[in-house]
C-alpha cells in the first residue's frame, strides 16, 4: 500500500496493532455499509405509514413484533427502517459539512500561517469572533432564520466549525515553514502556490487527518442536536436526532423505550467508533512512541 | 505582565465589534418586513413608505447598524413581536437561572474531573485507569440529549429519586431554606448531564498533563532525594500539572452555554436556553439575536479572564 518503511507505512503498522482503532474501524465500516445499502437492508421505506389491521387506524407506537422488529413511531412508521435510512442521512450530512469546514479551515490556516503579518492578524481575529459564539447557538440562529433543511444544516455546520481546523493548520504551517527544505524550495524559485500546496500542505497531512476524524464525530453530534431541537433535518426524512423529538413527552420516555433508545445508541456507537479511529491515527502518526 | 493584559484587552476590542456585526448580519438574514403587518387597503403605499423612512428602514446598513448598536449599548434590545414584552426583561429573568445551572456544572466538571485525572495518571494502565478512559470516551461521544433522556428515564421516572424537570416544586410553595433545598434537588440531574462531557475532557486533560509532569527531571530529583510518593504527586507534580487546566476554564464556557440549550429544554429549566428554544418556535428573531450577543460577550470575557489567570499563574508565557 505504501512504500516500505515510509512514514505512512510505519504509521499503518502501528495503527494495525492498536486494538481500539481496529474496533473503531470495523464499527465505522459497518455503518458505511448500512448507509450505502440502506435500500436493500431496510424492510420498508422510511416514510411508509402502517395501519392497524384491527382498527384500521394508523398503527402508532406499536410494540416490537415480527413485522416491525423495533416497533413503530408516533404516526405508524417502521422504526427499524427509519434507523437504517437515518444512518445514510447522518453520514451524508456529517461528511458534506466536514468537507466544507475542512476546505475553509485549510485555506484560512495556510494563508494565515504562511503569509503572516496583517493578513494573519485579521484572519485570527475573525476566528476569535466565530469561536466566541457557542456553536449550537449560532447554528440554531442560522438554521431557524434560513428555514431549516438538510442543506442549510450542512452549510451551517460547515461554516461554523472551520475555526479549529484553521487554528491547527496555522500552527502546523508555522512549524513547518521554517524548516530547511522549504527554504530550499523557495530559493530554487518554486512558485509560492506550489510551495504552499505541495511542500507545506503535504507535510502536515497527518495532523489534518486526525482533525478531520474528530470534526466528523462532532458534526454528527451537532446534526443530531439540531435535528432533536427541530431545526435540523426535517421529518419525514429520518435522522437519529429527529427520531428522538418525540421522546420529549413523558409518556414516550417512560413507556416506549423502543422509540428513543435505538437511535441514541446508534449515534453513540458511531461517534465512539470514529473517536477510536481518530485516537488510533493520532497514536500511529506520533513516531515518538 | 501589565503589557500582556493590555495587549489581550486591546485584541478583544475588534473581536467584540465583530461579534456585534455578525449578530446584526444574521438578524438581517431574517425574512419578512417589519411593516408587513401594517399593509391593508386603508393605508396608502405613500404612508407606508413615509413610516419606513421615519423608522430608518431605508437607511444604508451601516447607519442601521449604528442606530442598533447605540440602543444595545443603552441596554435596549427592543420588544418581542408577540405581546410586546421587553426583551431585556425577558432575558434578565432567565439569566440568573442559566448562571446557576452552568456555574454548578462548571464546578462539577473540575471537582470531579481533576481528581479522576490525577488518579488515572498515578495508577496508569490499571483497571481504574482503563475504566475511566472508557467512561471519558463514552462521556464525550454520547449525544447530550440522549444522555439527558436516559437520566430522566432512570432517576426520575423509574426510580423517582429526582424530579424530571423544572426548577422548583410549584405546588409546594416553599420559602427560605427549604426553597433552596428544593432548587438543589431539581438542579442535580441537569447539572450532571450538562457537565458530563466536560468532566470527561477535564479528566483526560489532567491525566495527560500529569503524566508529562511526572516524567520531568525535577520529579526524578525529588524521588532520588527519597521523598514520599504522595508528597511528590500531590505537592510537586500536581501544582504544575494543573496550570494548563486553566485553559480549559475558558474553553468550557461556550460548551456549557451550548449545552444549556439542550439540557434546559429537556429538564424544563427556566433559563436562557429554554427561552432560545421557545423563541425559535415563535420566530422571535430579536430575542435570538440578543441571546447570541449576550452569550458571545460572556464567552469572550470568560476567555479573557482565563488567559489572564493563566498568565498570572505561569510566568513563562508572559511576553
Amino acid at each position: 500500500m505504501f512504500k516500505e518503511n515510509s512514514f505512512y507505512d510505519l504509521a499503518f503498522k502501528r495503527y494495525k496493532r492498536n486494538k481500539l482503532a481496529i474496533i473503531g474501524t470495523v464499527i465505522v465500516f459497518l455503518f458505511i455499509l448500512l448507509a450505502i445499502f440502506a435500500d436493500f437492508i431496510a424492510p420498508y421505506g422510511y416514510s411508509d405509514i402502517f395501519e392497524n389491521a384491527q382498527t384500521g387506524l394508523y398503527d402508532k407506537y406499536a410494540t416490537p413484533s415480527r413485522d416491525h422488529i423495533l416497533g413503530t413511531d408516533e404516526i405508524g412508521r417502521d422504526i427499524f427502517s427509519r434507523l437504517i435510512y437515518g444512518a445514510r442521512i447522518t453520514m451524508m450530512v456529517s461528511i458534506c459539512a466536514v468537507s466544507i469546514s475542512t476546505i475553509i479551515g485549510l485555506i484560512v490556516g495556510l494563508v494565515s500561517g504562511y503569509f503572516g503579518g496583517i493578513i494573519d492578524k485579521i484572519l485570527m481575529r475573525l476566528v476569535d469572533i466565530v469561536i466566541s459564539f457557542p456553536v449550537l447557538f449560532l447554528l440554531i440562529s442560522i438554521s431557524t432564520i434560513l428555514e431549516p433543511s438538510i442543506w442549510i444544516v450542512i452549510c451551517a455546520i460547515g461554516f461554523v466549525t472551520w475555526t479549529s481546523t484553521a487554528r491547527l493548520v496555522r500552527g502546523e504551517v508555522l512549524r513547518v515553514k521554517q524548516l530547511d527544505y522549504i527554504m530550499a524550495a523557495k530559493s530554487l524559485g518554486t512558485p509560492t502556490f506550489k510551495v504552499v500546496t505541495k511542500h507545506v500542505l503535504m507535510n502536515i497531512l497527518a495532523p489534518i487527518m486526525v482533525q478531520v476524524t474528530i470534526a466528523t464525530s462532532q458534526a454528527i453530534l451537532m446534526e443530531a442536536s439540531l435535528s432533536f431541537l427541530g431545526v435540523g433535518v426535517q421529518r419525514p426524512m429520518p435522522s437519529w436526532g429527529n427520531m428522538l423529538i418525540d421522546a420529549q413527552k413523558t409518556i414516550v420516555i417512560r413507556d416506549m423505550p423502543w422509540v428513543w433508545i435505538p437511535p441514541g445508541i446508534l449515534t453513540l456507537l458511531l461517534v465512539l467508533g470514529i473517536y477510536f479511529v481518530g485516537d488510533g491515527l493520532r497514536d500511529a502518526f506520533d513516531s515518538k512512541q | 505582565m501589565r503589557k500582556y493584559i493590555a495587549r489581550r484587552l486591546l485584541e478583544s476590542i475588534p473581536v467584540i465589534i465583530g461579534i456585534t456585526i455578525l449578530s446584526f448580519a444574521i438578524m438581517q438574514l431574517a425574512p419578512g418586513d417589519p411593516l408587513a403587518s401594517f399593509i391593508n387597503p386603508n393605508i396608502s403605499m405613500e404612508d407606508i413608505e413615509a413610516s419606513r423612512e421615519a423608522m430608518g428602514l431605508n437607511d444604508p446598513w451601516y447607519v442601521q447598524y449604528f442606530n442598533w448598536i447605540t440602543e444595545v449599548l443603552k441596554g435596549n434590545f427592543g420588544y418581542t413581536y408577540n405581546g410586546n414584552h421587553e426583551i431585556k426583561q425577558l432575558i434578565m429573568d432567565r439569566l440568573p437561572n442559566t448562571i446557576i445551572l452552568t456555574l454548578t456544572s462548571f464546578i462539577f466538571s473540575f471537582a470531579v474531573g481533576v481528581p479522576i485525572g490525577v488518579a488515572s495518571a498515578v495508577k496508569k494502565n490499571t483497571a481504574f485507569d482503563y475504566t475511566f478512559t472508557i467512561f471519558a470516551l463514552v462521556g464525550v461521544a454520547v449525544p447530550s440529549f440522549f444522555f439527558g433522556l436516559l437520566m430522566v428515564y432512570l432517576f426520575a421516572l423509574k426510580l423517582g429519586i429526582f424530579p424530571s424537570g423544572g426548577m422548583i416544586n410549584m405546588r409546594a410553595g416553599y420559602t427560605g431554606l427549604v426553597y433552596i433545598q428544593d432548587v438543589i434537588h431539581h438542579l442535580v440531574l441537569p447539572a450532571f448531564v450538562l457537565s458530563l462531557s466536560n468532566i470527561a475532557t477535564v479528566s483526560r486533560f489532567t491525566r495527560s498533563n500529569m503524566l508529562d509532569v511526572l516524567k520531568e527531571d525535577y520529579i526524578r530529583t525529588a524521588r532520588a532525594k527519597g521523598l514520599r510518593n504522595k508528597l511528590i504527586v500531590y505537592k510537586h507534580a500536581l501544582r504544575n500539572a494543573l496550570i494548563p487546566v486553566i485553559t480549559i476554564f475558558g474553553l468550557s464556557i461556550p460548551f456549557l452555554f451550548s449545552g444549556a440549550y439542550i439540557t434546559e429544554s429537556i429538564f424544563n429549566w427556566p433559563g436562557m436556553g429554554q427561552l432560545g428554544i421557545q423563541s425559535i418556535a415563535d420566530r422571535e428573531y430579536g430575542v435570538i439575536m440578543a441571546l447570541n450577543l449576550i452569550t458571545a460577550t460572556l464567552v469572550l470575557v470568560g476567555n479573557l479572564m482565563s488567559d489572564i489567570l493563566y498568565a498570572l499563574t505561569d510566568p513563562r508565557i508572559r511576553g
